[in-house]
């Protein structure tokens, strides 16, 4: 890309584009942690991770002030304005990314005292965080590098993740039918599952949000979903 | 939306964008707005050098279309093409076609100032006559035998100038010169004398750039309204107001088309890298 001939204006889009950068890295880092928390049951760490979600939240409100600073300022056309609504776009999608990994540390901390025979589990919800991670990293870079087709890639390996969460879904409900003193851990185990697939979700709008930056269109296909949990019913054999 | 995808391809062979983009303006032209004026391979030349490359292009009905490019770019030269301005120019010599409404504008039988009523321009700089308020707007109606002095010529001044949403400010002082003006007002008193002889076509060129931010909202509101009942060309070196006020937009570079298209598409997505650079203020 050409320079502005207002190198104040360039130096504005490229501090725009670090600070999202930043903030990619800092939840990648968060969604590491929330993982990590959870398979070693590690629940010092999950209170740090608690603690940095503040950070994403003041980069979201650093960024958003910045674009419509930007915005009111210099009139941006064009790909200069596509790059200050990707801006605002993405880094909500990331605060809400931080938001759930910071949930999914708060039950790394529930599930302490009540574990027993759940490791099995554990290790199929850490391969899913494993996914989720993947897939940030693969769109972030898709982002750093402005490439369209490498954020489509993340769109469509979506349903991977969205495949995983639909085993662990039923294996849960499983557990819970067969002995009811697992439910308590189970339900909080449902919910760092969910958490992943939502934000395996979170990266496909980013996938999306950079495809638009990059052409210029929105995507207009709708993304291939296997999540078909919300249709799963269950009933208890007598 | 085919011809959307070969604009994009064409973007490096120039003739081909031109071509296509001609053809695309034709085909996101929304349904019940028929072309206007049309040129076909469009050139002009100053003595030797030729200012003008090919402009193939269709200008919708009652629709705002906006000419953006750098300075020299061609954008007003062609402007001065639809109401043959560019005949006072001796050395001034245009090749290929341009019809309105159908009618080739540059045929013989054509009188160039029977075409200027139909096609009228407002300037720059406002340049009212060094007469009354009220003389302005009638001058034109009179030579043209439009109307003749009376409560006739009276109703035209008055339409004219409401029309050109100046006849409140006005009203009380129609014999006063038309100089004694601001300089919005001036402005709005020129396009009241442009639409006083009924014209279908309005030509602007950089109709706000002497004006200061009130004025020229007052201005792009007049226009706004206006292109119920005109088509209106505007030249323009503000992105913002091109954005503003036009439907349709085309840009100019070293004076070819490079691209036409919605006003819309072309501040959010051009097709063609030098438009990008251009209206994002990059080097080309």
């Amino acid at each position: 890309m050409t320079q502005h001939i207002v190198k104040s204006f360039q130096e504005e889009l490229d501090a725009l584009s670090a600070k999202i950068a930043q903030m990619g890295g800092l939840t990648e880092a968060q969604l590491s942690a929330a993982i990590e928390a959870v398979s070693r049951r590690d629940s010092q760490l999950a209170e740090r991770t608690i603690l940095e979600d503040q950070r994403i939240d003041a980069l979201e409100s650093d960024i958003e002030a910045h674009a419509v600073r930007m915005i009111a300022l210099r009139q941006p056309m064009a790909t200069d304005l596509r790059e200050a609504i990707a801006a605002i776009k993405i880094s909500i999608d990331l605060e809400r990314i931080g938001d759930l990994a910071k949930n999914i540390a708060k039950r790394a901390i529930v599930l302490q005292n009540d574990f027993e025979g759940a490791n099995r589990l554990i290790q199929g919800i850490s391969r899913m965080g494993r996914l989720a991670q993947r897939q940030l990293k693969h769109v972030l870079d898709a982002y750093s590098s402005r490439e369209a087709q490498a954020a489509m890639e993340v769109w469509r390996d979506d349903e991977e993740i969205d495949a995983m969460y639909n085993s662990v879904f039923r294996e849960l409900l499983t557990y819970m039918m067969e002995d009811p003193r697992t439910i308590g851990v189970s339900t909080h185990l449902l919910f760092v599952a969910k958490n992943i697939e939502r934000i395996g979700d979170h990266a496909t709008n980013i996938a999306e949000t950079v495809s638009y930056l990059v052409t210029g269109e929105w995507v207009a296909d709708e993304r291939p979903k296997s999540d078909t949990t919300s249709t799963t019913a269950v009933k208890a054999e007598s | 939306m085919a011809s959307f995808e070969t604009t994009m391809e064409a973007g490096t062979a120039m003739n081909e964008t031109v071509k296509d983009a001609a053809a695309s303006a034709a085909a996101v032209m929304p349904v019940g707005h028929e072309t206007k004026i049309s040129a076909t391979k469009v050139s002009v030349f100053y003595g030797e050098k030729q200012a003008l490359f090919d402009v193939s292009i269709d200008i919708p009905a009652r629709q705002v279309m906006a000419f953006i490019g750098p300075s020299g770019c061609g954008k007003s030269t062609f402007l001065r093409c639809i109401n043959r301005m560019n005949d006072t120019i001796d050395i001034c010599r245009v090749t290929g076609t341009i019809a309105i409404d159908g009618a080739d504008i540059y045929d013989p039988k054509i009188d160039p100032v029977l075409l200027r009523a139909r096609v009228g321009m407002v300037f720059q700089k406002p340049n009212p006559f060094p007469k009354s308020i009220y003389d302005n707007i009638a001058y034109g109606p009179r030579i043209h035998g439009v109307a003749k002095a009376g409560s006739q010529m009276d109703e035209i001044v008055e339409t004219s100038l409401r029309r050109a949403g100046l006849w409140n400010e006005v009203k009380d002082r129609l014999r006063e010169p038309g100089t004694g003006l601001s300089g919005g007002q001036q402005q709005r008193l020129c396009i009241a004398r442009a639409i006083a002889v009924n014209p279908d076509v309005i030509l602007m060129d950089e109709p706000c750039s002497a004006l200061d931010p009130i004025a020229t909202a007052k201005v792009e509101e007049l226009i706004d309204e206006l292109r119920e009942r005109y088509t209106i060309v505007i030249v323009t070196h503000s992105m913002q107001q091109a954005a503003r006020v036009s439907q349709k937009a085309a840009f100019f570079h070293l004076g070819n088309l490079i691209e036409v298209d919605e006003t819309e598409r072309m501040f959010t997505n051009p097709r063609d890298q030098r438009t990008q650079d251009y209206i994002t203020g990059r080097f080309g």
